[in-house]
């Protein structure tokens, strides 16, 4: 054979592997609303980076007449390539072949890539859609989830680890984007449970659709698993451009600074909040009217809403802004909350984000549901993360700072570096209301019109402690701002901590309260 | 998305604020004190047999009923000494989890 006949063969090979399950699988694919593996990677990477490995590898189960079957790249694509010119690794299971089942080859092909992630730093992303294990391999399979769930831990913090679902993600395959640090989920494609509707009919009579149980919905909204949910794949693909637009390579990095811009006019930060405490106000405006060009990329928005986290960038560069929402449940921290909130902070620690705190909270959620399901572990957490975080941590209290939630909200006491607060910031053990019933209870009690002596006396407490200033006396706030310092004040704190050390005690690792 | 929502009120603290809720904290389970008179199935499942009727006397640790579930038999004793009032299942009925089985009174 000449080199061009070799060239030649090359070509009929690839094109033939290239095709996947083959044509009717793909058009099945396609029946179903999806986009092919390699429609995706080609869809998601800069026109023309993409760059394959691992084409040509073929699984070598011999049992249940697996030895004639020949599956195109065992089921997964894998290869590298980039996203803004950033490099990235990738790859996507190709349900059209054995409908991306995963055997031992396209485990070691998942995990080829994500070693090559790791050791070069760069982000993973990974595309699931896939039946699950491939019973004929057996315990071969279950060997390669495992390998692949390793792999995700070891990478964690040190590369950012992106999931996508695109399809079916059940059983074990669900830790795998649990592992990692973002989950996106797109309406209909997205299936995620660890028991399907079908075993939970016949062992619990419970019946429920896949959509119902395990959908895009469910995961941004009720469970939380998710952290992107989009109603078409091309849409999930440009948030997982934007995203990997705010973060770093790797934690050895910081995040590619952007061009300065100033926020757009039309908002004037004075007439965002309400002075009554009671009163809600979208805390996405507030947050808009600091960030460079107005702009904030939120991160599940739909699961446990009463706090907002996301990125913006502050003059070009990347900021986590963690706040409190008065418009959901006046804004209350509780489990959920607590849990988003936390894992957000770890991630900006990790990934060298610096964290801006914006805080208007009235407390905790009160609830019977709320304390048996563990509030206090799941509210320990946001204290751990923020008290073990080295990262800038800025803090401006707008309204309302009282109680565990005053502490819990990166407080100077869990070492915020800059605590401001606005003129209108009311920081104390609780609210007038609550601490007046208490403190001047025989008073009230004793009174010969109580309901009118209770009103002067949450007047008198608004008077002394409502107030930032006492705070301040004792140097906990650093500076009482107005309202239209608050985004040049973060600026300055964030050009001021740029070279900031701080280290925590050595340790192998701490035990936060998972 | 929130702002078409109407405003509802949680008090926290005293203080009565205005704001929205989520589906969870709407859907929420209210907490209501176990009556130990009644008692519900702790798992979906089938009822193999009943072993007892109503204003029937029966001991602490009697069994009253077989609940099958998951492949087991689960065997739904007495919790203390007392009279059968009313039976709410009948035999070979599939039954959901926290569903009214049996009513009983202490002797």
């Amino acid at each position: 054979m000449s080199l061009r006949s070799n060239v030649l063969d090359l070509r009929k090979r690839k094109s033939e592997v290239q095709k996947g399950g083959g044509d009717k699988a793909i058009e099945k694919q396609a029946a179903m609303g999806k986009l092919t593996a390699r429609e995706r990677i080609l869809a998601l990477l800069d026109k023309n980076s993409f760059h394959e490995y691992d084409l040509f590898v073929e699984h070598a189960a011999k049992d249940f007449g697996m030895e004639g079957k020949t599956l195109h790249g065992d089921g997964v694509i894998i290869g590298t390539g980039t996203i803004y010119n950033k490099p990235v690794c990738i790859f996507a299971q190709d349900f059209t072949v054995a409908g991306g089942s995963l055997g031992l080859m396209h485990a070691r092909k998942i995990t080829k890539i994500m070693d090559h992630a790791l050791k070069m730093r760069v982000p993973l992303i990974g595309i699931n859609d896939s039946g699950g294990a491939r019973i004929q391999e057996g315990v071969n399979s279950l060997a390669g989830y495992g390998e692949i769930f390793f792999r995700n831990t070891l990478a964690s913090g040190v590369i950012p680890q992106l999931s996508v679902i695109l399809g079916p993600c059940a059983g074990g395959a669900v830790y795998s984007p649990a592992l990692t640090d973002f989950v996106f989920v797109v309406e209909n494609i997205s299936k995620m449970f660890i028991t399907g509707p079908s075993v939970i009919k016949s062992v619990l009579g419970e019946e429920i659709s896949m959509e119902e149980l395990g959908g895009a919905k469910v995961h941004a909204e009720i469970t939380g698993n998710a952290h992107f949910y989009a109603e078409t794949e091309m849409e999930c693909f440009e948030q997982i451009k934007t995203l990997i637009s705010y973060i770093p390579r790797s934690n050895l990095k910081k995040a590619l600074a952007h061009k300065p811009k100033a926020p757009l006019k039309g908002t004037n930060i004075d007439d965002i909040v309400p002075a009554d405490p009671r009163i809600p106000y979208d805390m996405r405006e507030l947050i808009k009217s600091v960030t460079d060009g107005s702009e904030f990329f939120e991160i599940m928005e739909g699961f446990a809403p009463n706090i907002i986290i996301g990125f913006g960038r502050m003059d070009g560069e990347t900021v986590g802004f963690v706040a409190n929402q008065p418009m959901v449940l006046a804004g209350v921290l509780d489990c959920d909350s607590s849990d988003k909130a936390a894992r957000f902070i770890r991630y900006c620690d990790a990934f060298n984000i610096p964290i801006v705190t914006l805080e208007d909270l009235p407390g905790y959620l009160p609830g019977v549901d709320q304390e048996h399901a563990g509030v206090i572990r799941h509210g320990a957490k946001i204290l751990y993360a923020y008290s073990e975080a080295t990262v800038p941590k800025i803090t401006v209290i707008v309204r309302k700072a009282y109680g565990g939630g005053y502490i819990a909200m990166n407080s100077r006491h869990l070492r915020a570096d800059f605590v401001f607060a606005w003129p209108s910031a009311e920081i104390a053990v609780m609210g007038p209301e609550g601490a007046a019933n208490i403190v001047f209870r025989k008073e009230i009690s004793e009174a010969e019109n109580p309901e009118e002596m209770r009103q002067l006396k949450i007047q008198e407490y608004k008077e002394k402690f409502a107030n930032p200033y006492v705070a301040a006396a004792q140097g906990y706030i650093d500076e009482v701002i107005e309202p239209g310092e608050t985004r040049s004040r973060i600026l300055h704190a964030l050009q001021v901590s740029e070279n900031k050390t701080a280290s925590m005690p050595n340790k192998k690792h701490g035990i936060p309260p998972f | 998305m929130e702002d078409q929502k109407e405003l509802k009120t949680l008090i926290i603290q005293g203080a009565v604020y205005k704001t929205t809720y989520t589906k969870k904290f709407e859907n929420r389970v209210n907490y209501e004190t176990p009556n130990e008179n009644l008692i519900y199935s702790f798992i979906p499942g089938t009822i193999v047999d009943i072993f007892v009727k109503p204003k029937q006397k029966v001991k602490e640790g009697e069994t009253l009923l077989l609940l099958e579930a998951m492949k087991m038999e689960n065997q739904v004793r007495m919790p203390f000494d007392g009279t059968i009032v009313k039976i709410y299942i009948k035999k070979d009925e599939i039954i959901p989890k926290r569903h009214l089985m049996l009513e009983i009174k202490p002797a």
